[in-house]
């Protein structure tokens, strides 16, 4: 048993640890500066409710070998296109939520078919490549953001300009829903049992998806390609269900996201959403070719708690906001020591 | 036949020429004021986009991290423009930097933003070792990551860590380096940092355009140092190292040390292309100056017709005339086509971003076809 922890815990690696330690700490001064702990520990669960989707994004495709869904922005984009139908439809409440998700889906779907059969002509540059096919998805949709024939007054600018708003307030539509249902409060702590639920449910799917004959097939194809089409699988279509299932959920989180954001963000928002994702499943433990639903879950809870509490506690000792340089720091770190890891085997 | 292989071989540089003439002719822009901008950015932008071409050669692929020397380059400015802004009258420092109109500072910058380039380029070296195979997108990393630290130093460390009070640099807060550095010189006040420290040098009128001759003169010996540099026998290792590295490293060529070299010289060129460009533009943008350093760079020599493993002088100079065509020309001919200049501004975004992405995805496919 002491064996097992020493060895988990020397396999974290020195960035882990250090993240860890980092963690502790900053829980220490919070302590001693007599900070209010329990609203903290409200607002990370928030915060992990909101990102957690968008982290699990990146678990299929490390799963089939692709490694981490840089491209993550294409599947936002999607899932934006989704919660822009359902405004305009004047959908509100859970159903108006549900009609974003759906929507969203057929999008989704069709450009992540899109990307896996470009992602299955560059293997080995799949994460460069992934990277810039996010940013450029968004400087395209950013141009179609201006011209798209919306209509609605809460999302086109009032005067003065065309297009949509570049923050769409979701106040009269579906924000908060999934925060406020069964929301409670103990000891000051304010948990958003609903958008904890909904994440918990991908997780239980996607963990029970990769125990089924597909799932196996997928992480057959990422572990051994050579054996697993020996073994009869059809690699490419494989790679093809990952890459889609990445993207739908890219989608889904951001819409799950925003509605705890309580806005839409437009144009350039998206840009940069990915690297928190793929430095939260890294910080979890993940590697370039290995992940689970639990590092999804653990590196989620550690990255947000850190970003929540690390604003309100330093902010106490020291002038200036250093969580926006933390953020910049850990995650891009994180990223950079994975991709140093292992075999150099090109890409993968 | 010969015709059909030239078009194919060029098609890159041959679509964006069409897309930029055709919104040139849709922007209907006064041809002066275009080709003034277009000297001046080809002036401005063309030594950062040649500090890419050697790590291309020796097989490392696009230098995402020639933004952690356009930081050394900034790091330089930084301490230069407070010395000038803050000793007095009468110190011989002052008298060497305020030499020929600022350009005693340039040079005093070029030499200190060389050796903290050289240390950067070194560890970007070894890092991008431990990560074969994967090279760009850890310099891409990198890049972010040390913007990071960049920031810790500037936005934190000043005031606190680092003692240092000058009310034209600091926040008022007393902590941080304020968003803007003004590096301009007014005309008939002494001087007080680097800006046009070279434009001014000399500076004659053709017409109606202004030609920055000393930037255009220092781009030229540029191309001349790449040309000659790679016929030397360390040029010759590069080239080897980027052509198969395991037959290099047969042949006794250090492969590992040849990249890390390679790296060093991109990022220390990075880091005075920073410094001329800073000088051009006269405002030291503190925290965003060097972000977009690497992606337009890299967009404006992919425009030029060079890959991932393929870059050549000619590639960075036509990819800097077509690339800044197209930036100059899009918002004006998105407000002339559409009636939003905006639309021009996301296009030309899009262009920047996709032109990468298609280049990698391309080249990328060719060499799996090729396999």
């Amino acid at each position: 048993m002491w064996n097992k922890i020493k060895d988990y815990i020397l396999g974290l690696g020195i960035p882990r640890l250090t993240i860890v330690g980092f963690l502790a700490v900053l829980f220490v001064i919070a302590f001693i500066t007599g900070l209010a702990i329990p609203p903290l520990i409200g607002d990370s669960l928030r915060r992990v409710g909101m990102a957690g989707i968008m982290v699990l994004a990146m678990l299929p495709t490390v799963r089939a070998g692709i490694g981490l869904n840089f491209g993550l922005p294409l599947g936002i984009v999607s899932g934006l296109v989704g919660a822009l139908i359902s405004m305009q439809l004047d959908f509100t409440g859970f159903f108006g939520f549900f009609m974003a998700v759906l929507f969203g889906i057929p999008f989704s779907v069709l450009s992540g078919i899109g990307y896996a059969w470009l992602l299955s002509k560059v293997r080995g540059q799949e994460m460069m490549v992934g990277t810039y096919i996010g940013f450029s998805s968004v400087a395209f949709m950013s141009i179609w953001w201006l011209v798209l024939p919306f209509t609605h007054p809460e999302m086109i600018w009032a005067i003065g300009g065309s297009g949509l708003r570049s923050q769409l307030s979701l106040g009269n539509h579906f924000g908060q829903v999934l925060n406020n249902f069964l929301r409670f409060e103990i000891g000051g702590m304010a948990i958003p049992t609903g958008l904890l639920l909904f994440f918990a449910l991908f997780c239980v799917i996607l963990y029970f998806f990769f125990r089924t004959k597909v799932g196996l097939a997928i992480d057959a194809t990422g572990q051994n390609e050579s054996y697993a089409i020996a073994s009869g699988v059809n690699t490419k279509r494989m790679r093809t269900i990952a890459v889609v299932i990445s993207n739908v959920l890219g989608g889904i989180g951001i819409v799950a996201y925003a509605q705890s954001y309580g806005f839409l963000q437009l144009y350039t928002g998206p840009m940069f959403m990915a690297f928190p994702a793929v430095a939260a499943i890294l910080i979890g433990g993940a590697s370039l070719h290995k992940a689970s639903v639990t590092n999804v879950v653990v590196g989620t809870l550690l990255f947000q708690t850190l970003l929540t509490i690390s604003l309100p506690v330093t902010a106490q000792v020291i002038t200036g906001d250093i969580t926006e340089i933390a953020r910049l720091i850990i995650a891009n770190g994180m990223i950079v020591y994975a991709l140093t890891r292992g075999s150099g085997k090109g890409g993968r | 036949m010969r015709i059909r292989d030239l078009l194919k071989n060029n098609a890159v540089p041959i679509v964006f020429a069409g897309l930029s003439i055709f919104l040139v002719i849709a922007s209907r822009m006064d041809p002066v004021f275009l080709l003034q901008e277009v000297i001046t950015r080809l002036s401005r932008n063309s030594f950062l986009v040649l500090a890419l071409i050697i790590p291309v050669i020796a097989g490392l692929g696009l230098n995402f991290a020639i933004v952690l020397g356009a930081m050394s380059g900034q790091a330089a400015v930084i301490m230069i423009t407070h010395w000038m802004t803050t000793l007095t009258g009468e110190s011989t420092m002052l008298a060497l930097f305020r030499w020929q109109g600022g350009l005693g500072g340039f040079l005093f910058a070029t030499v200190l933003s060389t050796p903290i380039a050289l240390i950067l380029g070194w560890l970007v070296g070894k890092t991008l070792n431990a990560a074969k195979g994967r090279e760009m997108i850890t310099a891409l990393m990198l890049g972010f990551f040390a913007n990071g630290i960049y920031q810790l130093i500037f936005l934190i460390g000043i005031g606190t860590v680092i003692p240092m009070t000058n009310p034209r640099m600091v926040l008022p807060g007393g902590v941080g380096l304020r968003i803007t550095v003004d590096l301009f010189n007014p005309v008939g006040r002494p001087v007080r940092s680097i800006g046009a420290a070279l434009n001014n040098l000399i500076l004659p009128r053709i017409g109606l355009i202004r030609i920055p001759v000393v930037p255009l003169i220092i781009v030229a010996s540029l191309c001349l140092f790449i040309y000659f540099f790679m016929r030397t026998k360390l040029g010759q290792q590069i080239r080897a190292t980027g052509q198969d590295m395991y037959v290099a490293e047969i042949a006794g060529i250090k492969v590992n040390r040849i990249r890390v070299i390679a790296v060093m010289f991109s990022t220390v060129l990075a880091a005075w292309g920073q410094l001329i460009w800073l000088q051009d533009i006269g405002t030291l943008n503190t925290y965003a100056s060097h972000e977009q350093v690497g992606m337009f760079a890299i967009a404006a020599l992919l425009v030029g017709g060079a890959n991932v493993k393929r870059a050549t002088i000619w590639h960075a100079l036509l990819g800097v005339v077509l690339f800044h065509t197209l930036f100059v020309v899009s918002p004006v001919a998105g407000q002339r086509l559409f009636g939003q200049s905006q639309i021009g501004e996301y296009f030309r975004a899009f262009i920047a971003y996709g032109v990468i992405a298609l280049s990698l995805a391309l080249h990328a496919w060719k060499q799996r076809k090729s396999k």
